[in-house]
């Protein structure tokens, strides 16, 4: 403190340090810094209490807000939510049936349902629903169990050959592999595959062995049955592909084709939603009372 | 320590433009009438469409993506006669720089225009050039209190109408001004208002020509775009020096007719290349008139009323905003000593030898009408002419075919193979449309749309409606089997009978 000195080259008072004649002038940081550094640790104090701040050992400190990202984005979804609230409460009173009627539910449910679709049923349908070999193509105007709109509902809300719900769809092929010999077995493919051409189902040998094992589900003029989920085997669709080899193996070992109930997991605006979009991506048919 | 002698800050001198009248004064009068009245009342301008909508002539209706001009209205996707206006814009700037210099800043920027209108206000209220200059270094009395407080007051009250007039353009101005004179207005209304208020107040009351000297960049661009042709406001300092006045100016007379003719005291000019040099050059042969004192009687009239606080007599210089008041005030001054006006003019840096010589004055439409000025105006033109083309022909029909592409086609019961295409159909008219889609392929190609009978497709009034078309082609059809074909789909409107065209594609198996 005594030393106090005024270096006479600067005219800058010095810190009073000297290291081999060499002296420290004193210039100390601006008043504005300073004060801008003081009111930032200020900041920072405030901070930590209020927001999460200190990393602990499986979580961190909370902070007096409350507040958290995670929190903001449950906000948003909320928000997003309760907008849609209207809508979705309008689809879920609306008769899938009457959809029509209704353009703008239509069109909500048909977007929603587009979301809903991509985020459950594209892996196996695909995300342009054209499916696969096993998975259906719910593009074209071919159904198993029915291409109305509240037969998609239904069969979206209790699955197929799944054992969770016990309303879900149920049918199964026999593997007639294990009932008739490998001769049998190409005689009636070969048969099954001249369907589509127009052959009757029942005559010629083939036609024997599909009257005896197939008739039962497919039909005896081939057509299948919507009520049992069996194929039609006369037209240009095959679910499990269409070559000799593929048909010969569908027969001796019985497909066995599951979808889940998606009643459990989806709601009943997204399940009517996912329904709507399914029924309008080009194949919907409209209600038969045949069929039903 | 040294750094402090020399401080980077220079504090505003604050200026106190006296009032003018003249020739420019009353162009600049009209400008202003014009361009604050085209402001605020265009928004309440109306405009009738039809039922479906807005019936303001001027709108930018953000929330649905529409621009509505009087009789033109601008989809999202025609966003290039935006584009279109802005080149006109840029081209139009070139053109006027180089033909007029600074001319938008002295007239028409809105900087310039409030400005002026802030200063009308200051003038009414606290008095002309020398009351002002009196009130200001007065101390703070009652009357100063009450003078200042009463033209901020004024400022801020135009402030606020500027501002709210801007929100008025992004709404239907009469609800728009309902809502905020009930304070149910959105949010980011009232946040436009503030904005720009503060703006106003503080750029047009305080700032001023700070704006233009340290804020804008207009004159760095435009300095680059004027050349010695270019007319713009300048002394003719070969007319009016030397300058004096009174004694000093008698004195000046007998030196001069006792030393002959010589040449003091001359402004500077800027040097531009190609232009010789005159303040260095003597100049010898000196007309008769330089034998006497020069026209300028230094009576600082250019200088009073200059709203930048600048000696237009120094030379060109980066803050005169040629908004050409100092010329008013000196022709004032010219007529009443009896000496020609034009002392202080629109003058090309091209005319100072020549003038200067002896030479007649060259007429401002040589000026003007330049190759380089004609040019630039043909260009503009051009613009213009293409942009107002595009309005007439754009197509009142438009359509957007997306094929989609997963799958690319599907194969139906009957061995059959549909296309999917996401079809957007905009309808552009106030009421509800049905247009027919047909695709340009054999008939037994059959189209139909998602959820709707037939191959109409139903729009209501201004909007764009997304349908899923399909083209479904039977087994034996030839687009059926080859991997593609192009075709062509047709819109038609059935009200009008207009059509336009996509063209697209069509995919198929690939059987060899």
């Amino acid at each position: 403190m005594s030393n106090k000195r005024i270096d006479p080259v600067t005219g800058t008072e010095t810190t009073g340090h000297q290291w081999d004649g060499i002296e420290e002038l004193n210039n100390p940081l601006p008043r504005w810094w300073l004060w801008t550094f003081y009111a930032t640790i200020l900041f920072g104090v405030i901070y930590v209490i209020l927001f999460p701040a200190w990393p602990m050992v499986t979580s961190a400190t909370g902070g007096l807000l409350g507040w958290s990202t995670r929190g903001d984005v449950a906000a948003e979804i909320q928000a997003v939510d309760d907008a849609q609230a209207p809508m979705r409460n309008r689809l879920v009173e609306t008769d899938l049936a009457a959809l029509g009627d209704h353009p703008e539910v239509q069109d909500f449910a048909r977007d929603a349902g587009a979301a809903v679709f991509r985020t459950n049923c594209s892996q196996c349908h695909g995300a342009g629903a054209a499916g696969g070999i096993g998975y259906p193509n719910l593009l074209d105007d071919a159904w198993l169990w029915g291409g109305d709109i509240d037969t998609i509902a239904t069969t979206i809300r209790h699955g197929i050959r799944n054992e969770d719900d016990p309303d879900a769809r149920w049918s199964q092929m026999p593997a007639f592999g294990e009932i008739l010999s490998e001769e049998e077995i190409a005689t009636l493919t070969a048969h099954v595959m001249s369907l589509p051409d127009g052959t009757d189902p029942l005559a010629g040998p083939g036609g024997e062995l599909f009257d005896m094992n197939c008739t039962s589900c497919h039909g005896m003029d081939g057509k299948g049955d919507q009520s049992l989920g069996a194929p039609n085997l006369t037209d240009a669709i095959w679910l499990y592909g269409g070559s000799e080899d593929q048909i010969a193996h569908s027969i001796s070992r019985g497909p066995f084709g599951v979808m889940p109930a998606w009643g459990k997991f989806l709601s009943e605006a997204e399940l009517k939603a996912v329904a709507a979009y399914v029924h309008g991506l080009g194949g919907g048919t409209e209600e038969d009372p045949a069929t039903n | 320590m040294s750094h402090k002698d020399t401080s980077l800050y220079a504090a505003r001198v604050p200026i106190f433009p006296r009032r003018v009248n003249g020739k420019f004064r009353r162009l600049k009068w009209a400008i202003m009438a014009v361009t604050l009245a085209i402001y605020y009342i265009t928004p309440w301008l109306r405009w009738d469409r039809g039922p479906n909508l807005p019936d303001q002539a001027v709108l930018i209706d953000l929330a649905n993506r529409r621009f509505y001009f009087f009789w033109i209205e601008i989809w999202p996707h025609e966003f290039y006669f935006v584009a279109g206006l802005l080149v006109m814009a840029g081209l139009g700037l070139f053109l006027f720089t180089a033909a007029l210099g600074r001319v938008w800043c002295g007239y028409a920027c809105p900087q310039t225009v409030w400005t002026d209108l802030f200063l009308v206000v200051e003038r009414w209220i606290q008095g002309d050039r020398n009351a002002r200059m009196k009130l200001h270094n007065a101390p703070w009395t009652g009357r100063k209190l009450r003078l200042k407080g009463t033209t901020w007051a004024a400022w801020l009250l135009i402030s606020v109408a500027t501002g709210g007039a801007w929100v008025f353009y992004f709404a239907d101005a009469p609800t728009l001004a309902r809502d905020l004179f009930t304070l149910q207005a959105p949010p980011v209304a009232w946040f436009t208002i503030a904005i720009l208020t503060a703006t106003t107040f503080t750029f047009g009351g305080f700032m001023r020509e700070q704006v233009c000297i340290y804020m804008c960049p207009w004159p760095r661009i435009q300095g680059a775009m004027m050349d010695d042709g270019t007319l713009t406001v300048a002394y003719r300092d070969w007319r009016g020096e030397p300058r004096g006045k009174g004694l000093k100016r008698r004195e000046m007379a007998e030196e001069l007719r006792v030393t002959g003719p010589q040449l003091g005291g001359r402004a500077p000019l800027i040097p531009m290349p190609g232009v010789p040099d005159t303040t260095t050059t003597p100049r010898l042969s000196v007309p008769d008139r330089l034998a006497q004192p020069g026209d300028c009687i230094d009576c600082n009239a250019c200088v009073n009323v200059c709203p930048m606080g600048i000696d237009i007599r120094d030379g060109q210089q980066l803050a005169c905003i040629t908004c050409a008041l100092c010329i008013d005030a000196c022709d004032q001054v010219m007529e009443k000593v009896g000496r020609p006006r034009g002392l202080i003019d629109y003058v090309a840096l091209s005319d100072a030898p020549r003038e200067a010589a002896g030479g007649a004055p060259v007429s401002a439409w040589r000026h003007i009408l330049r190759p380089r000025n004609i040019v630039y105006f043909a260009l503009w033109s051009l613009v213009g002419v293409a942009l107002v083309f595009a309005l007439f022909v754009r197509p009142e029909i438009e359509m957007t075919v997306a094929p989609v592409r997963n799958p690319t086609f599907v194969t139906l019961s009957d061995a059959s193979v549909r296309n999917a295409y996401d079809v957007r159909v905009l309808n552009k008219n106030g009421e509800e449309r049905s247009f027919l889609l047909s695709p340009s392929l054999d008939t037994t190609v059959a189209l139909s749309v998602e959820g709707a009978p037939g191959q109409i497709v139903t729009v209501p009034a201004d909007t764009q409606e997304r349908v899923r078309v399909y083209l479904t082609a039977p087994p034996d059809a030839p687009a059926a089997n080859r991997d593609r074909t192009d075709l062509r789909l047709w819109v038609q409107d059935l009200s009008s009978g207009e059509r336009a065209h996509v063209d697209t594609n069509f995919n198929g198996k690939d059987t060899p």
